[in-house]
């Protein structure tokens, strides 16, 4: 079975080494400042007992004042697995890219641009994927009128 | 005396006569090798996350027939484990037998699929492909006995399966069962050892384990690769966890290994309906569920070993009658994460294998 | 070697890109009403004076019976087709079994899937490459109308008859093997009335 590690203990980890980059943490996740997600992110990754080499998906959702976006982690060795989020607000939605720690979120994150409308800095290549280039706005947002 | 060439431009188009549907690459060529690649793709882009937000948590089962709809019975089974992880609805035994009888039988019918048009572009035009597709048409006729259709079931409800399958199924299954290890060994009699076929596939498209797992690869791209990965065995879902079966793996991750993956899972999907078919009882085949499902404030992340890969379903839900916010994590979009550096050094007709041999549904990357 | 570099010198995505979707939003913003189905046919069967010369059936004879498919499989539907033309439905049987993959040696358009407006001049440009005469079946409720995503209305064009004239509607999701045969018959039906003298323009 894969353990889903509490978000409490990966929060406590953390705090140890960064200090005041934890926002929130429950039972299910462990929510990070966008600032120190790269830092974070890398440790996660080459710390040998955690050892999350494995992105299984990016995700954003919209809570009209803020995105959150949601990175489930996995480790393929130690079979155990973790949420972490981070959150931007509406106005400014930038946020680092983690194309440099894991491949997986190259078409991904693209993807997150194109539908929500997320900038992710240190992406080498930011544009739409699944629409196309000149289309205005960005579907899955709360407030678009598609037509 | 050296030529000097120039490398120039070629569109792989998004109408192309493969059977994989509408995905284009800008290949840059210098000769015949390709030197880069472009992978676009959004041509078949319909918005279903958009919809879910509109539909209720029944009516968006049609919708999840339509992702990768060579699998349809899976990607029914994926949504409705979520949304009964998310509501705590606890499926009847019968159900959860039916349900895994039906997820093998797809996995045997999407990887017949898969083969035959492997075969196809490796060049035996259509021969492999008719003979994979008569054993399909078997296995179509069962789902057809069971749920009516032939290819978007809409079989699976939350809290079970819509209903029970008639008395013919059982027995029709088992003479299925009965005749199809002889014509996987008719495939292999013709395939395994066939010149051609290792020429052209042996050592192309090599994907290392170490990149495999950092673009997030699953499924039989996967285990090609060497990694011995499987959500049946590792994170069971179900009852996969009374079954006993085996997961092959490839060695060096080239387009055989992954064709030879495809194969051996096969034999075992039908190690697990043996025992699945010993093993089924009789009771209700679907829990007590209103017709409008109010899932309580929360969320949920549940996935299964679809044919193709990881599929998963993430679910935000507001208390309401539809989801907040519904993500697909598709399988064939991130295994193709790494196709530019698995093609990159080949010609095009070896990128043709190499696309061929990842197995994806266009339906499935674009959404 | 430096690989991206070489893309560059070679073409640049972004202008591709721009241009691409400057085609789309033109050709959506022009299809905002349906081509008319080409449909008189149906007004000859009423007025019952046309006379068909021994020249025109034999020429409608040969046409009807092998007209060869073009490739055009977006989605879904795509499977079931290639079910019919796979050895339990033989399409063979019709002279169909060969499927073009240029347009240039078509003349049916089956299509088969969901038509968004980024794939929409494709279908187009497939189009107005098949030579005259020619013939679309649109298969499955996706062609006929947008279907099941049709609410995407962001994405998806409501119908192929917005890009494209259509002959016969195939409705199902997807339709059986069998009804897309009877599509098909019902196409070759309308051959049989066709007539030199009176090709459409």
């Amino acid at each position: 079975m894969t353990i889903a590690l509490p978000g409490k203990e990966i929060a406590d980890k953390l705090a140890g080494k960064f200090p005041g980059t934890i926002i929130d943490s429950n039972q299910n996740y462990c929510l990070v400042k966008s600032e120190a997600l790269l830092r974070i992110g890398t440790f996660l990754k080459d710390n040998p007992e955690l050892d999350f080499k494995y992105l299984n998906y990016i995700t954003a959702v919209d809570y009209y004042e803020y995105f959150d976006v949601i990175y489930q982690l996995t480790s393929l060795q130690y079979n155990h697995s973790i949420i972490l989020k981070t959150r931007c607000p509406r106005d400014s939605a930038v946020l680092p890219s983690v194309v440099g720690l894991w491949r997986t979120a190259d078409f991904q994150e693209r993807e997150i641009y194109d539908l929500m409308g997320i900038r992710f800095e240190g992406h080498p290549n930011m544009k739409r994927i699944v629409l196309w280039e000149g289309f205005a706005g960005h579907p899955l947002r709360k407030d678009f009128n598609g037509t | 005396m050296a030529l000097k060439t120039e490398p120039f431009a070629l569109n792989i188009g998004p109408a192309h006569p493969s059977t994989h549907g509408v995905f284009r690459m800008r290949a840059t060529l210098d000769g015949e090798v390709i030197v880069d690649l472009e992978p676009v793709f959004g041509y078949l882009h319909r918005g279903v996350e958009k919809l879910a937000e509109q539909r209720t948590y029944t009516g968006f089962i049609p919708l999840t027939d339509r992702l990768d709809y060579l699998a349809s019975m899976s990607n029914n089974m994926a949504y409705c484990l979520a949304v009964e992880k998310l509501a705590g609805i606890k499926v009847p035994e019968r159900a959860q037998y039916l349900r895994a009888i039906l997820a093998e039988l797809q996995r045997i019918a999407s990887h017949l699929i898969a083969i035959g048009a492997f075969l196809n572009d490796c060049g035996a035009f259509m021969t492999p492909i008719l003979y994979m597709l008569r054993e399909r048409e078997k296995i179509l006729d069962l789902f057809e006995m069971a749920s009516g259709q032939r290819l978007t079931y809409n079989f699976m409800r939350i809290g079970g399966v819509s209903q029970d399958v008639p008395e013919e199924f059982l027995p029709a299954l088992h003479r299925f069962m009965v005749q199809m290890p002889r014509f996987i060994d008719e495939y292999e009699q013709l395939l395994k050892e066939n010149e051609i076929l290792i020429a052209r596939s042996k050592g192309v498209g090599i994907l290392p384990k170490d990149l495999a797992i950092n673009s997030g690869a699953s499924g039989p791209v996967l285990r090609g690769s060497g990694v011995k990965w499987d959500i049946r065995k590792a994170d069971p879902y179900a009852i996969y966890d009374r079954f006993g079966f085996d997961i092959p793996t490839g060695i060096m991750g080239d387009s055989y290994d992954r064709y030879r993956v495809r194969v051996e899972e096969m034999r075992q999907s039908l190690r697990i309906i043996k025992q699945a078919m010993e093993q089924i009882p009789a009771g209700p085949v679907r829990a007590e569920v209103p017709h409008l499902v109010h899932p309580p404030i929360g969320e949920v992340y549940a996935r299964i070993e679809a044919p193709k890969g990881e599929l998963g379903f993430y679910i935000v839900s507001d208390n309401s009658i539809a989801p907040y916010r519904l993500h697909i994590r598709a399988p064939s979009l991130i295994n193709l994460t790494a196709l530019r550096e698995m093609i990159i050094g080949w010609k095009i007709a070896d990128a043709i294998i190499i696309f061929g041999s990842i197995d994806i549904c266009m339906a499935e990357v674009d959404r | 070697m430096e690989v991206g570099s070489v893309r560059q010198r070679v073409y640049s995505d972004k202008e591709l890109d721009q241009a691409e979707g400057a085609a789309i939003e033109a050709l959506k913003a022009g299809s905002q009403q349906p081509i008319p189905d080409p449909d008189q046919w149906l007004e000859e069967e009423l007025k019952r004076n046309i006379l068909l010369t021994t020249v025109d059936a034999m020429i409608n004879w040969a046409r009807r019976n092998s007209l060869w498919p073009v490739v055009c499989f977006p989605a879904c539907c795509a499977f079931e087709f290639i079910t019919t033309a796979a050895s339990r439905f033989d399409i063979s049987r019709f002279g169909m079994e060969i499927i073009r993959a240029s347009p240039r040696q078509a003349d049916l358009m089956i299509t088969a899937g969901t038509l968004t407006w980024k794939m929409a001049p494709n279908v187009r440009r497939i189009y107005d490459q098949m030579p005259e005469p020619k013939w679309v079946i649109a298969m499955g409720a996706c062609g006929i109308s947008g279907g099941i995503f049709a609410s995407a209305s962001y994405a998806v064009v409501p119908g192929y008859n917005r890009i494209v004239p259509v002959d016969v509607y195939v409705p199902g999701c997807p339709p059986r093997p069998e009804a897309l045969l009877y599509g098909i018959r019902q196409l070759q039906k309308k051959i049989a009335r066709e007539s030199l003298a009176k090709r459409k323009a």
